[in-house]
């Protein structure tokens, strides 16, 4: 069962939610702050983060960058305020999902899993990993993709990119030049099977672009079809 | 605000008239003081210059007939009779008269009288000849006026003689002076009249500039710019009417600013207090599977509590979400993400997610495809059809209407079998915690759920109708754009097929910018 760490300042819903996903059979540690999360998180080693994003000190959108910073662990910012900007900032902050509170205990561990899943890269069978290709690794103009190893590269360096955006760019470069509405790719990538938003997938590609493009404003890899979606390429 | 375009059309045609009204004001005025003047002038002096030359006329004559006439011996022979006319005809200084003499119906031989024949008139001969009185008449000779003056003799004992003595001299030099002044007044009328438009234009710009100015103040009011202000110059009665109109905009601004800081308040206090339940809801709410679950091994008294307090958290939990909802919408805070989706698939996908599919009869034709937020959609149809599952009866049916070929409106009906909406209910069916069964004081729904939709639906530009079906059933209709890509936009799906030519560099911008501009156009049309 994965080990979740819940980062929450109210003591009621750090309760709550603890019990919630204890009796769901989770390990969970949890913190009320965010400086006592980043300490928790070396010796817990949890699988997953629900991150409040109203937090005392440091607040959820910088402890989400501080975690981002040096490890690939998802993350769901859980928040009161489902305003567009908070939202939009937290998946900006490198969220994976985002879950607004109340909610109920059966939806937390939907989305979890739904995350989980997702982040749980060798698992996923997208077509390119199911043929073996002639060569381990594609590689399309600077950019390295090992399917089977999950290693992104760019001029010779390993990319360090968030489980999301992995995922993202492993489905978009399986079939280059075939475009995806925002409701496509939330229902392949983030698993979203109701109408999920899709702020969630602007604030990842967005992401991406910063990490594999050259120059994020002109991306050469990840390109908008305005009015429809995204493609990979052409290149 | 629909009077706003009449003001505008009228104002001008107003100013037009305004304008002529005063200008052919001044002009008749002036037209008649300077006529009026002109004629008494004319008359007076005319007057004066004739009455002038006649006295001297009359007199001089007096004078020569009292010096010449004792000398005449009497009774006169007819060459008496002549050289008195040739006495007095060469007597006449500058003055070029003619003279006849008569005496007791004798005239003088001369060479006929009085040149041109002129008759002299009888009531001047029998003034003269019978009663022995001095008299003149202006006559018309020929188109000129002369003045012909008749004068009896008196004897030196002043008895009446039978001699008379006519005169009749022209009166051109008089009649030209009276000319002049009738020219003079004509050449002075016509600047005068001139001067006086000039006037009349100034005028009435010095009266309509502020009008004007008045009016566009107006028409800025009415477009909102409460903070528009007249410049207040002088103290006539302009002056006062624009320092009204300042108060009257202050005023307004006032109690606008008022207004709005009130609804502000409101707006914030409701979106405040439902993010304040959020909390506590957020702890409960995790927390009542917990206690369902767990139900069934509690005593039943315990376990009815349990069940009811994890039920109401529920309907708690929806409401604040609902009102959380409202409050983004009255705030003006809903944004919409268009996304091109096929409609039917999209609906299908609202009736999967909630397990309806076997409640449900869809008629959901293929590949209707339009520019639509499809999570306000899932709001709009959920919302609908879980009304007319709970509060109709089945079969529901949920019905697209496959738009004609060029038509910009998507219909989707949903009606159910059920008894209807009662005709005084119909009209507030969208209204916020409108119940339509007063003795049905709590329901499933948080009572927000219609109007939530129908927010849904008008920040789309579309609208929403509720109605009774004739067969039975409540039947409601959503209308909504189709707003689909334009044609010129290129639906890139191949390779080798940029989508911008320049590169990505406005490519996330316009992604961005897309929704924006659309979100902003659906956000006028709400406030329209």
């Amino acid at each position: 069962m994965p080990r979740v760490l819940l980062i929450e300042d109210d003591a009621a819903v750090r309760d709550g939610v603890s019990l919630a996903l204890r009796r769901r059979g989770h390990e969970v540690a949890a913190a009320a702050s965010g400086e006592e999360g980043l300490e928790v998180l070396p010796g817990f080693r949890p699988d997953i983060v629900l991150l409040d994003l109203m937090l005392p000190g440091k607040d959820g959108f910088e402890v989400c960058r501080l975690i981002r910073a040096e490890r690939q662990l998802p993350i769901i910012m859980l928040t009161a305020r489902g305003e567009d900007l908070d939202v939009v900032l937290g998946l900006e902050a490198g969220a994976d999902d985002y879950i607004v509170k109340p909610a109920r205990g059966e939806v937390l561990e939907a989305r979890m899993r739904a995350v989980l899943r997702r982040t749980a890269l060798p698992a996923d069978g997208t077509p390119a990993v199911a043929e073996p290709g002639p060569a381990p690794v594609e590689t399309y103009g600077e950019l390295a993709i090992d399917r089977a190893g999950l290693v992104v590269g760019k001029g010779g360096q390993d990319l360090s990119l968030a489980p999301s955006e992995m995922k993202l760019l492993l489905f978009l470069s399986a079939t280059p030049g075939q475009v995806f509405s925002r409701q496509q790719l939330l229902e392949h990538v983030w698993e979203h099977s109701y109408h999920g938003d899709s702020r969630l997938v602007d604030a990842c590609v967005m992401r991406l672009r910063t990490k594999i493009e050259d120059t994020p404003r002109s991306p050469r890899y990840v390109q908008t079809v305005r009015g429809f979606g995204y493609r990979f390429g052409p290149l | 605000m629909p009077a706003l375009p009449r003001l505008r059309t009228g104002n001008p045609q107003l100013l037009r008239g305004l304008r002529a009204r005063l200008v052919v004001g001044f002009l008749v005025v002036a037209a008649v003081s300077a006529l009026t003047t002109a004629l008494l002038t004319y008359q007076e002096a005319r007057n004066a210059i004739l009455q002038r030359s006649q006295d001297i006329a009359v007199n001089d004559l007096r004078a020569q007939v009292n010096s010449l006439a004792p000398e005449l011996p009497v009774p006169p022979s007819q060459a008496d009779l002549d050289s008195l006319r040739v006495q007095l005809e060469r007597s006449g200084k500058s003055r070029d008269w003619d003279i006849s003499v008569h005496y007791s119906g004798v005239r003088d031989s001369g060479d006929g009288g009085l040149r041109g024949d002129v008759v002299i008139p009888d009531d001047l001969k029998a003034s003269v000849e019978k009663r022995h009185v001095p008299a003149f008449q202006r006559v018309d000779r020929s188109g000129d006026p002369w003045l012909l003056i008749g004068m009896p003799v008196r004897q030196s004992d002043g008895r009446a003689s039978a001699l008379t003595v006519y005169a009749q001299l022209p009166l051109s030099a008089e009649e030209s002076n009276v000319e002049a002044l009738v020219s003079a007044a004509q050449r002075g009328a016509l600047p005068v009249l001139v001067l006086t438009v000039v006037l009349a234009l100034l005028a009435a710009r010095g009266v309509l500039r502020p009008v004007r100015g008045l009016r566009q103040a107006a028409g800025r009011i009415a477009e909102g710019k409460l903070d528009t202000r007249l410049e207040v110059k002088g103290a006539d009665e302009i002056a006062d009417l624009s320092r009204t109109f300042n108060d009257m905009a202050a005023r307004l601004e006032e109690s606008m600013a008022e207004l709005r800081r009130l609804e502000s308040n409101s707006r914030r206090f409701a979106a405040d207090v439902s993010h304040e339940l959020r909390t506590p809801l957020a702890a409960m709410t995790a927390v009542t599977d917990v206690l369902d679950e767990d139900a069934d091994s509690l005593d039943p008294d315990t376990a009815s509590a349990v069940r009811l307090i994890s039920q109401e958290t529920g309907k708690l939990a929806r409401m604040v979400e609902d009102l959380m909802e409202v409050s983004r919408f009255d705030a003006g805070a809903a944004a919409l993400h268009l996304d091109e989706v096929d409609v039917g698939e999209t609906i299908r996908k609202t009736l999967q997610a909630r397990a309806w599919q076997k409640r449900v009869t869809a008629e959901l034709p293929a590949d209707v495809r339009a520019g639509l937020d499809p999570r306000r959609l899932d709001v709009v149809v959920a919302n609908l059809v879980g009304n007319a599952l709970h509060h109709g009866g089945e079969p529901v049916r949920v019905r697209l209407h496959a738009p004609e070929p060029g038509a910009d409106r998507l219909l989707i009906e949903i009606s159910d079998s059920g008894p209807g909406i009662d005709p005084e209910v119909l009209p507030h069916v969208f209204d916020r915690f409108y119940k339509a069964d007063s003795a049905r004081a709590r329901s499933e729904g948080s009572g927000l759920g219609l109007a939530i939709a129908q927010e849904n639906v008008r920040l789309h530009g579309g609208s929403m109708r509720a109605a009774n079906s004739p067969e039975g059933g409540a039947v409601f209709t959503v209308d909504l754009p189709l707003r689909l890509r334009e044609a010129g936009e290129p639906v890139t799906e191949g390779d080798g097929d940029p989508p911008d030519d320049d590169g990505g560099a406005v490519d996330e911008q316009t992604a961005d910018d897309d929704r924006g501009g659309l979100r902003s156009a659906a956000g006028k049309e709400l406030h329209a």
